[in-house]
Order: C-alpha cells, then sequence, then structure tokens
C-alpha cells in the first residue's frame, strides 16, 4: 500500500467540498459522531438529505461564510491506497492557498460544471496544475444530474478541456462525468450514465499510475543535521542525516558535496543502527563517507554524474503570497532545502495575467500575481531545474522584516 | 528491492525529516511528552533521527496532577532506558502562584488550566520549538494547521495569518517570544499510529489495552473513578472492562467498553469503529469550534 497525495481545484459553486464529502461518505470514513454532529449543524440539501459539503469546512469564519479560506488536509484510505487530500479554495483571491496544496500534491482533480463547461477559472486552475508540474490530472465533468446525464454535454467540455491541457502542456489528462451530489460514479459507478465506460474516480484514483518515480532523477540529498555523539566509544563516528529527495544511493557510490565540489564515496548508509546497501527517494537516513570533510547543514550530497552546477542567479517562476506587495529593492531570505541565503529579485521579466494567460509587463508583484523572475542570491545553490527536480528545483522567499513566507519559487533555468 | 515506499515508511520518513528540520532550525527545540502513544511515537521517531547521538532537545511534560498512575510510571521507565533530559512543568505549581484557579463543579478538570502551564514553561526555558504529537484526523481545526505552526508570544494560534507550507520546505523563522509548534505526524490517522506501534513493536502504558476499572457514567461517557473526579451520590461506579483510547488529564478522558487487551484487538477494533477519538475527550463537546478556541488560546 503506498500514499497517494491529491488536490481538488474548484469552486464551492463546482461542488468541490460535496465531491470530497461524497468520497468519504460512499468509502465509510466518516465516523459516527461525526455524522452525528453533522446532522445536528442544521445545513441540509433540498431533499433533506446531509450537506456533505459541511466535512470540510473547517474555520469558524468558514463556516460562517460558507467557503474555504484555507488548506485542509483530509486521509481515508481504502485496500489499495492511502489518499491525503489537500482541500484548496477556488476563488481566484486563494491562489497561494491553492499553490500550497498543490506544491505537495501527485495527482491534481479539476472541476468543471457541466452547466458551464470550461469557463475562466478552469483556465487559472490548469494553469496553477501546470505550474507547479503535477503530472496527473483528473477532470471531473461535475452536476451531471443537472444537465439530464447527457453524453454530448460531456463530450463537448471533453474537446474542448483538451485543447487547454495543450496550451497549458499537461500531460496526463483523464475524464470523468461525476454528480457528487447524488454519487454518480464517484465511488459507485453510475447507472444514470451507460453511455460511459471509464472507471469511477476512486477506481481511478487507486489504480493510476503516478509518474513520478523520484527513484529515476539523478540522486540528490540535502544533509539536514551532522550526528556526532563524540561519546568514548563513538569518537571518530560522523554521520550526515538527511532524507533523499531523489534518486537511489548505493555503498560504494561516488558523490560530491555541493556547493565545494568535493568528491567522496559512500561506505555506509546507516538507518537506525542497520546497515542497509542501498538507499532509495524519500528515505530519511545517515550517509557516512570514506573521506572526513567538512560538510554541514545546506550542504547536498549529489551523485558525481550530472551533478548541477553551484549558481547564484536563477530565472525562475515566482508566485507571491503576501498582501505586501514584492520589493525589488529589498533583500529577502531564500530557502532551498535546509539552505537560507539572502535573496534579490534583479528583474521581473513578466507577469501572467493567469485567467487569459497572457503576459504582461510588471514592475512589481502583488498578492496571488504569477510571473517569471531572475533573482540573485548571495550564496551559491546546489539547485536542478523544476522540471528535471520538482524537489531540488523548489525554494520559498521569506520576508525578512515579518519572517513571513511570501513566495513559491519554481526554477526554470540555471544561469 | 521494491523502488516505492510502503505508507507506513514514507510517514516515518518524512516525520523523521521534520525532526530533523526542527535539529536544524532552532536554538531550543523540546518534544512535548504527554504519556499518550502519539507523543510517545514521536520519541520511537526522535530514536530513528539522531542515533547513536543524542536527542538535540529534552522532553517536556505538563503534569495536571491528576494523572492515570500507569502513564506516569510508565513515563519514568522511558526516560531511564533512553537517557534523555526530562523537564517536568506541574500544574499545581500555576495554581499555588495564583496563576490559574482550579475549576469548580462536578465537571470541574484541569485540562483547560494546563495552557497557563505550558506556556509559563515554553517562556521560563526559552523554548523557541515545541514538537507535538497532534494529528490532522483529530479534528476539523487541525485539518488545517501548518507543520510547523507559528504561536505568538501569548501563544496564540492565528488560523488567518498562517504561513504558507510549500512542498517540504519548513519555514522557521521567528521573533523573539514567539515559538513554532511543530507536528512530525501530522499526516498520521489514528490507525498509522496504531499499524506503526504494532510493526515497530513499541511498549505502551498498561491503560491503552482492556482491563477492568471502576468507572462511573457521565454526561453519556464512562470515566475512570477517581479522587480527581469531583464524585457525589450520583455517581454510581460499576466495575467495567475498558480501555482508553487517549491519555489525558484524568478528569476528561473517557474510556471505552472494549476487551481489546493486545495491539491486533486494538487495530481491529478502530479499523471497525464508528466513533472518532477525539469523541471520548470532554473537552471537545462544548462547542462545534471548541478545538478552534483552545488553540488559539495556546493550547496544543
Amino acid at each position: 500500500m503506498d500514499i497517494l497525495k491529491f488536490f481538488t481545484a474548484g469552486s464551492v459553486d463546482d461542488g468541490k467540498s460535496t465531491l470530497i464529502g461524497r468520497m468519504l461518505y460512499d468509502t465509510d470514513s466518516i465516523l459516527a459522531d461525526q455524522l452525528e454532529a453533522l446532522e445536528r449543524s442544521n445545513r441540509k440539501n433540498d431533499d433533506g438529505t446531509i450537506d456533505l459539503a459541511i466535512l470540510t469546512d473547517g474555520l469558524r469564519a468558514e463556516r460562517e461564510q460558507g467557503i474555504t479560506i484555507d488548506v485542509a488536509y483530509k486521509y481515508f484510505h481504502t485496500d489499495k491506497r492511502k489518499f491525503i487530500i489537500a482541500d484548496t479554495p477556488g476563488h481566484i483571491q486563494y491562489t497561494r492557498n491553492m499553490v500550497t496544496g498543490a506544491s505537495n500534491a501527485n495527482l491534481a482533480i479539476i472541476l468543471i460544471d457541466a452547466r458551464n463547461g470550461v469557463v475562466e477559472q478552469t483556465v487559472r486552475h490548469s494553469y496553477l496544475v501546470s505550474l507547479l508540474g503535477i503530472e496527473e490530472v483528473v477532470v471531473c465533468v461535475n452536476k451531471m444530474d443537472m444537465v439530464g446525464y447527457s453524453e454530448t454535454v460531456f463530450s463537448a467540455i471533453v474537446e474542448k478541456y483538451k485543447a487547454l491541457a495543450d496550451k497549458v502542456k499537461l500531460k496526463h489528462v483523464s475524464y470523468i462525468p461525476v454528480s457528487a451530489l447524488k454519487g454518480d460514479n464517484v465511488v459507485t459507478p453510475s447507472e444514470n450514465m451507460v453511455w460511459y465506460s471509464g472507471t469511477t474516480l476512486l477506481n481511478h484514483l487507486e489504480l493510476v499510475d503516478v509518474q513520478q518515480d523520484k527513484t529515476k532523477v539523478n540522486a540528490r540529498f540535502p544533509v539536514q543535521w551532522v550526528i556526532r555523539p563524540q561519546t568514548d566509544d563513538l569518537h571518530d563516528y560522523r554521520g550526515y542525516a538527511g532524507r533523499l529527495q531523489t534518486g537511489v544511493v548505493s555503498v560504494g557510490d561516488s558523490i560530491q558535496v555541493l556547493p565545494s565540489g568535493q568528491q567522496s564515496s559512500i561506505v555506509r548508509i546507516e538507518f537506525f543502527g542497520a546497515d542497509l546497501q542501498q538507499a532509495i527517494a524519500g528515505q530519511s537516513v545517515v550517509l557516512h563517507l570514506k573521506d572526513d570533510l567538512d560538510i554541514s547543514r545546506g550542504d547536498v550530497l549529489v551523485a558525481y554524474e550530472n551533478a548541477p552546477i553551484p549558481s547564484k542567479e536563477i530565472e525562475a517562476d515566482l508566485c507571491w503570497m503576501d498582501s505586501r506587495a514584492l520589493d525589488t529593492s529589498l533583500t529577502y531570505f531564500l530557502q532551498h532545502n535546509s539552505k537560507i541565503t539572502r535573496c534579490k529579485i534583479n528583474e521581473i521579466m513578466y507577469s501572467v495575467d493567469i485567467n487569459t494567460l497572457e503576459k504582461h509587463a510588471a514592475d512589481s508583484f502583488k498578492l496571488n500575481d504569477i510571473g517569471r523572475i531572475v533573482l540573485k542570491t548571495a550564496d551559491e545553490l546546489a539547485a536542478d531545474s523544476y522540471d528535471e527536480n520538482r524537489s531540488n528545483g523548489a525554494a520559498i522567499l521569506i520576508d525578512p522584516r515579518t519572517n513571513i513566507t511570501v513566495g513559491a519559487l519554481m526554477f526554470r533555468t540555471i544561469l | 528491492m521494491s523502488k516505492q515506499l510502503d505508507y507506513l515508511d514514507e510517514l516515518e520518513a518524512e516525520a523523521i525529516y521534520i525532526l530533523r528540520e526542527v535539529a536544524g532550525q532552532f536554538e531550543r527545540p523540546a518534544l512535548l511528552f504527554s504519556g499518550g502513544k502519539d507523543s510517545i511515537t514521536l520519541v520511537h521517531l526522535a530514536e530513528k533521527a539522531f542515533r547513536p547521538g543524542r536527542f538535540p532537545f529534552p522532553l517536556v511534560h505538563i503534569d495536571t496532577g491528576h494523572n492515570f498512575e500507569e502513564t506516569i510510571s510508565y513515563r519514568d521507565d522511558l526516560i531511564a532506558r533512553i537517557g534523555e533530559k526530562l523537564i517536568v512543568g506541574y500544574v499545581q505549581d500555576s495554581i499555588d502562584q495564583g496563576k490559574v484557579v482550579e475549576q469548580k463543579g462536578k465537571n470541574a478538570s484541569r485540562n483547560a488550566l494546563q495552557t497557563v502551564t505550558l506556556l509559563d514553561t515554553i517562556a521560563k526555558y526559552e523554548f523557541d520549538a515545541c514538537i507535538g504529537g497532534a494529528r490532522r484526523d483529530e479534528e476539523k481545526a487541525r485539518a488545517k494547521e501548518r507543520i510547523f505552526s507559528v504561536r505568538d508570544e501569548f501563544g496564540q494560534w492565528d488560523p488567518k495569518r498562517q504561513r504558507p507550507e510549500l512542498w517540504d520546505i519548513y519555514n522557521g523563522k521567528i521573533a523573539k517570544g514567539e515559538n513554532v509548534r511543530v507536528f512530525p505526524i501530522s499526516n498520521w490517522t489514528e490507525l498509522d499510529v496504531w499499524n506503526y506501534i504494532k510493526r515497530e513493536n513499541i511498549a505502551l502504558p498498561s491503560i491503552y489495552f482492556a482491563h477492568e476499572r471502576d468507572c462511573i457514567t457521565r454526561n453519556g461517557q464512562l470515566m475512570a473513578a477517581s479522587p480527581f473526579l469531583n464524585m457525589d451520590e450520583e455517581d454510581i461506579v460499576t466495575k467495567s472492562t475498558v480501555r482508553f483510547r487517549t491519555v489525558g488529564d484524568i478528569s476528561c478522558t473517557a474510556a471505552v467498553l472494549s476487551s481489546a487487551d493486545n495491539l491486533d484487538a486494538i487495530i481491529e477494533e478502530i479499523s471497525s469503529s464508528k466513533i472518532s477519538e477525539r469523541g471520548a475527550r470532554i473537552d471537545d463537546k462544548v462547542s462545534e469550534a471548541a478545538m478552534e478556541d483552545r488553540k488559539k488560546g495556546g493550547y496544543f
């Protein structure tokens, strides 16, 4: 059993919360006392059934306004997979929350209201999914019950979406007609759409092969912590603790330490006292090197082949997340893996109108703006491009005045 | 060799990664230890993250004084085994200092008081990060909490001011007086924790397993009969076979009728259970926003 992390793009009006509620409800993931609380809460559908959307509304302000403000995480499992859902708001003023939810997802569900088809926000959501490098997309055409479960309506939307998917460069897209409200094709196959021969949404989520096999990418191991017990019996012990972001490392592999460029090889891979021959992407281990080098937190151990070239100048896409606009005269902190350095935005190449995908000249970014910039850092970064390596090609910007995370960076070209 | 991590391995690796980020980013972190299964799991994960070195943080226990005896003896045995430092903050001290007033009446509990003791302990030792075992599946407000959750100098959680948390990059920068609550097992469910405890063969306090105990029924919940409960003639003590699903202050932690006296039986019980874990916590029942309000006030 593995884990699939997915997020849902869509607004309240598209029935996003109802869809998630439906998945939880129909997989028996809602417990009796939670259901009881729901029944007490006085929000019902027109036909008197429980409004499943309430399951995902967490905060009081959200309940009062009937909207989702923040990212909420929900969990459920079937025999095949554990699922982590990032439930994010869909309105444009919450673009940053969607980017946040999408940053950790392997799959995106894009909701389209069958009555409205592909609309402005569909374009926006699809663009963000592409920007964040999510390779698997499921387009759920929802509210099929409101259009008489019409195949013609569904097919027309699929055709229209395909053009959009090409435009924003989405690779794997699946299409499923559903009614979250009535339950058609969410967990149980619909009897109202016999013309649809594909799988239900849940079945698709259980079986989809998430095309991001991190072990196929070059090995990257940011050092988080150096273990040096300095006791009598472990006097010379020096282990580098971290999590292998991508790739595979084996005992005997040659490595480089970046940004210094020192070379060595792995003599031992340790995990809680046991020795491993090999570690794969995602594992938190302790590495021991042949040579006694000066390595500390912020350094990254990389495979000898295809090592990134350390650089202080990077072209990147930036999503601005703070109500205070980007100030190109200010020095920010940039956090990349376990390294924090100072950073300036040297150039704004353009900003993107995320509803129309048109590029515009800009001299600053406001909250939720997205565009291409060139940044300069005080220290060298051993980074990859985001397309090649989603972990080692991402960073955040921190405002030194408030310590708040103000920007999400996806490196496009290491200059 | 499989090129895909099993879900428990992935959850474990993520938690170890988060613990090491705490070690790397903070000057004076602490691990908040309640004696419950989630914080016991955290200690196990910390051993995996830092051995053969020492933990880069002490364990901190906020002691309401209204404990299950089994929890305290478990705690002391654990500390002796792992050889790490334990700091205890006593709610009784906060009461003696006049900082909090003991609740009155039948349903009095020290649960709410411990927030003050916690904040005082954080201030006294100048902790800048406190690791806790909260999980997002526990409750609706927790579902929205970050893994690094910044608290102001009053210990408050402001859901509207939460920092965006992207990829696995955790922003631990804070101003003096602020601190960060860190939740390494945010993405675990109750069942995940139990499956992990079984796989790792982690010892637990005996109250998690079915046993005979004198209980009373209060507000529809089964409570351990104890001198810490304000009992009167209406409370009828009966012997029941019960176990506890969470371990908190004895005056606010309800028991469930259960014959599950081993891990397999517990996992089976939870898998088929229809009542959530926090359903046995009196403190959540006050209102639909009970947890949200307590978190804003500095509760874990």
